[in-house]
């Protein structure tokens, strides 16, 4: 009774199951080749070295759009210095000082897992609200009798903004990378009549230092693409001068995207430029998480070298 | 505060001796024969301790902040007198009488003679992205990841784990420019629609962003099933098909479930995709094909041109704090169904 059923239906479901599935892959993909394809076909021809290296001419219809790369280059600089000391520095403590069991370690871990999830817009009201209103213009006070200096949006606000936002990338990378060290390195290091804090800085943090470069540039590659939280904290569309202080304006290449592409008064015109930005902006994204897969991969050669 | 430390000198693994004078002691090393290794100990490490611990806390600190500055700019909308003339939470959510209107109605128009903050246009139109972002985004993902982790073999599955790592590496700005330039006008011209920019093109484009969070979610979800779930439902006769949707769909249900409400949380908070693809007009419609303005497109466009501290700037603070808080619970209910999964499988494996 159930035998010529059983042996025809779960064909019949594999083939259904593996090609609705392989349907969804194949979507997938092709969304990425289309994607991918349109930018690269239409930006690739006007990208040349003098459009990397000029200025926008000619209401952003003509030249390149150096000032938008060096405004980015120098945002995401301003914020590795800031978040790669901060964010490696609470990852050391959370993983090799605090109590692991206490509730303020849980507590501080929750909260930078619940971080990650913040949207980027909120990570922008928070930089106007806490950098630019109340830290900037606190400075302002303070030191310049509260003549506008720092109490504007600026590249030092939008850095740190970015910062905060890439924090717990960086915290989450390095904590797995301490974890991965083998307590036995830190035990024969003890062994041998080391500190803790030798311990881990001629010893953990050797080892762990691809994850951490692997977190450092995920937040980099992050950083240099987003623009929600540099909206309201520094970032501006056109600048006759490139950012010279910590408390300038400057361009960056989302941001200048997002106005190239929505308050253009002439889109034809603008056109080449728009799609060769994007054309930069995406190489400049894949380039930094294709270094970091490849420090990823080579750190787990390496520990699985070391385990074995 | 923090419990458990060991004082910055004691050295890693040694417990804290009652008696003064121990050989564990550090302080006792420094005539005693020791390894040359502790020789520079004593300023140094004092300081070096100290700046891990401020850096420490101060990026604590920072995340403590984030709550603390929304809110604090947010706060005024429940009790200022000099804002509560303008805009109060009741006339945010009920829908108010205006001069030149027949019948109550919602309307957000921040920037008018009267300014009306009416909240339920934006969240009505927030909703009706994040839906269609999400009836595309789930069934892509959650379907390829389980192709990628049940059928593709090992040269299919180098190819589309990469590619989706890449598309999660795609700016969401360039997604919001792909849609605006190619899709907006590929999807009028199929389907006919009035408005080029409109809640289904900001939607379909919102899902790019959001499949590769439920792929990789989902994905370690079906692979975290244990080997030994399929050897036994094998054992038991099930063909392929039958193991994976009564074995191990149901065993990775709350990982798929965590990757849902992590895509979730990231399709009502992203930002430059709506901004650019949704044409912002604020219209209370369920129709897919109108255009729409979401909480966070709003907070964008408008932040830059309102007066600190004023009406308009404590309404656009109170949305993010929305945002903010639907976010930390999609969050919160991932990381529980995430736990649960793990409590399951490691109860039963």
């Amino acid at each position: 009774m159930k035998g010529p059923a059983r042996t025809k239906i779960p064909r019949l479901g594999d083939v259904a199951l593996s090609l609705g599935t392989g349907l969804a892959a194949a979507l997938v993909l092709l969304i990425v080749a289309v994607i991918l394809g349109d930018v690269i076909y239409n930006g690739a021809p006007r990208m040349t070295l003098a459009f990397l290296t000029q200025a926008p001419r000619e209401g952003m219809t003509a030249g390149g759009i150096f000032p938008a790369i060096f405004g980015t280059v120098a945002l995401v600089v301003l914020m590795t210095l800031a978040v790669l000391p901060a964010g490696v520095a609470t990852a050391i403590y959370l993983s090799e000082y605090a109590n692991p069991s206490a509730r303020v370690t849980r507590l501080v871990r929750v909260a930078v897992n619940n971080l990650a999830g913040v949207p980027s817009i909120v990570f922008g009201l928070f930089g106007l609200g806490f950098f630019v209103q109340f830290v900037g213009a606190g400075i302002d006070r303070a030191l310049y009798g509260g003549q506008r200096v720092f109490g504007q949006p600026a590249l030092v606000w939008a850095a740190l903004t970015m910062a905060v936002l890439t924090l717990p990338v960086v915290i989450v990378a390095t904590e797995e990378a301490l974890a991965a060290v083998p307590r036995e390195l830190r035990l024969a290091s003890a062994a041998l009549g080391a500190s803790r804090l030798q311990t881990i800085f001629r010893v953990v943090l050797p080892q762990a230092l691809p994850g951490i470069l692997t977190g450092a540039i995920l937040a980099i590659s992050r950083g240099a693409g987003e623009v929600a939280p540099i909206l309201f904290t520094g970032v501006a569309y056109f600048l006759p001068k490139l950012p010279g202080s910590l408390h300038d304006q400057f361009m960056q290449l989302g941001y200048h995207v997002y106005v190239l592409s929505t308050q253009s008064p002439d889109v034809d015109a603008t056109r080449p430029i728009l799609y060769a930005t994007v054309l930069v902006l995406l190489l400049l994204t894949f380039a930094l998480n294709a270094t970091a897969v490849v420090v990823r991969s080579k750190m787990r050669r390496r520990f699985a070298g070391a385990t074995a | 505060m923090l419990v458990g430390l060991a004082p910055p000198t004691r050295s890693a693994l040694v417990r804290p001796e009652p008696r003064p004078v121990e050989a564990s002691d550090p302080k006792n090393h420094r005539h005693a024969e020791r390894p040359r290794l502790a020789s520079r100990r004593p300023k140094f490490h004092a300081l070096a301790e100290v700046a891990i611990r401020v850096l420490a806390f101060s990026s604590i600190a920072a995340i403590i902040l984030i709550f603390v500055f929304i809110g604090k700019e947010a706060w005024p909308l429940l009790h200022d007198s000099v804002i509560g003339k303008e805009v109060t939470l009741a006339k945010m959510w009920f829908a108010q009488q205006w001069p030149g209107y027949d019948a109550p109605e919602h309307v957000w128009q921040p920037v008018s003679e009267i300014p009306k903050y009416a909240a339920w246009p934006l969240v009505v139109g927030t909703l009706k992205v994040t839906l269609i972002a999400m009836l595309v985004a789930v069934p892509l993902g959650v379907g390829s990841a389980l192709f990628v982790s049940q059928y593709a073999g090992r040269r299919l599955r180098e190819i589309i784990k990469p590619t989706v790592e890449l598309l999660a590496g795609v700016p969401s700005v360039v997604l919001g420019f792909f849609a605006l330039m190619v899709m907006a006008s590929w999807i009028q011209q199929v389907l006919g629609l009035d408005s080029r920019l409109n809640a289904l093109v900001a939607g379909v484009a919102l899902s790019f962003a959001i499949i590769p969070v439920i792929f990789t979610v989902s994905e370690e979800a079906f692979g975290a099933v244990p080997h030994s779930y399929v050897e036994a439902s094998t054992a038991l006769g099930a063909a392929r098909w039958q193991t994976i949707v009564r074995v191990i769909v149901p065993a990775a249900g709350p990982g798929v479930a965590a990757g849902i409400a992590l895509g979730l949380g990231r399709a009502v908070g992203e930002t430059m995709i709506v901004l650019m693809a949704s044409g912002n007009a604020a219209i209370l419609s369920a129709s897919p094909a109108d255009s729409v303005r979401t909480v966070s497109a709003t907070i964008a466009a408008e932040l830059a041109e309102v007066v600190f501290g004023g009406p308009h700037y404590t309404v656009l603070f109170f949305l993010g704090v929305l945002l903010f808080a639907f976010t930390l619970a999609t969050n919160l209910l991932g990381e529980f169904a995430i736990g649960r999964m793990r409590r399951r499988l490691g109860g039963m494996a």
